[in-house]
């Protein structure tokens, strides 16, 4: 994968896979103590012991079409290419949360890429997810959280075009203006 | 620094979309599936879906129902799209690039042709 914000479409598609209800994606940079850190958390059906012991395994997948999957594996290799660390939690019925740490300045650190690509992504495609996303700058934090837009909205779709356009400038000014306060 | 789009904005959408809800006539139900497992994500199945979304946004279309699948089972035609005109069979293209996109948009949903060069099935 090219940018990390892919990396976190794809975890969070694993909590949808795990029918989580509620799903929230952080990224927080921190640049005076050189971090980038990425989260995703959910309430889905978690998973036992022995398997969060092999799910970074690439060998290991839940889908039954084909036996590898791949995601979980690519995204600590990325971590860990860059200094950093990687780390899962999760039990049976408890969700699960998907850390992963870069060193920000780091030369192999991939771009973060399209997030808000990722994040309309998820939204439109999953519409009964509740989504929560924190997009944060040296402490500067941008949250989003599609249930007072879902409300607001009241049965008119998420993709009819006038809300698309309204979602796309609405999480693209609120990133821009996290990162303008630190510039 | 950008003014950031408010809920009050969203109150001004919500009702053009409720005006131009009760103008329209009644079209046919359209449901677009793509699938963002690993591998569709990897070929490209989020700037493809992204050139779904522009495409409603600019062409200003109604009642289009877009969702995602984990995973469809064939992998090496990802991206795959697939797309259900009311109750016609489903169609799924294979290796749909942006502009592939862009074209079974205008062909396909808008025109009602399906775009035969990229079907992978009909089902």
């Amino acid at each position: 994968m090219k940018e990390l914000a892919l990396h976190l479409l794809d975890i969070a598609e694993n909590s949808v896979a795990a029918n989580a209800k509620n799903i929230t994606i952080t990224v927080l940079f921190d640049t005076v103590q050189d971090i980038l850190q990425m989260k995703v958390e959910d309430d889905g059906k978690g998973m036992d012991a022995e398997r969060l012991n092999r799910i970074t395994d690439p060998f290991v997948t839940s889908r039954t079409t084909r036996k590898v999957g791949l995601g979980i594996p690519l995204f600590k290799a990325a971590a860990e290419a860059c200094n950093g660390s990687f780390d899962i939690q999760s039990a049976p019925g408890q969700g699960t949360i998907v850390t992963a740490i870069f060193q920000n300045s780091h030369i192999d650190r991939m771009p973060l890429g399209n997030l808000k690509s990722t994040l309309v992504s998820l939204l439109i495609g999953y519409p009964d997810v509740h989504w929560v996303m924190k997009y944060g700058f040296n402490g500067n934090i941008f949250e989003f959280d599609d249930e007072p837009i879902k409300k607001e909205l009241e049965g008119i779709s998420l993709t009819d075009p006038a809300v698309l356009g309204f979602l796309n400038e609405y999480i693209a000014s609120g990133i821009e203006n996290v990162q303008a306060t630190n510039t | 620094m950008s003014k950031v789009k408010s809920l009050e904005d969203l109150k001004r959408v919500r009702e053009e979309a409720l005006k131009k809800q009760a103008a329209k006539n009644t079209a046919s139900k359209i449901q677009i599936i793509i699938g963002m497992g690993t591998v569709g994500i990897v070929a490209g199945a989020r700037e493809t879906l992204k050139a779904i979304l522009d495409f409603i946004e600019q062409e200003k279309l109604q009642d289009i129902s877009v969702r995602q699948t984990s995973n469809i089972g064939m992998d090496s035609w990802e991206p795959i799209i697939q797309i259900v005109v009311g109750d016609k069979p489903k169609v799924s293209y294979g290796k749909v690039t942006t502009q592939i996109a862009q074209q079974i948009m205008q062909e396909h949903v808008v025109d009602g042709n399906i775009v035969k060069e990229y079907v992978i099935e009909i089902q």
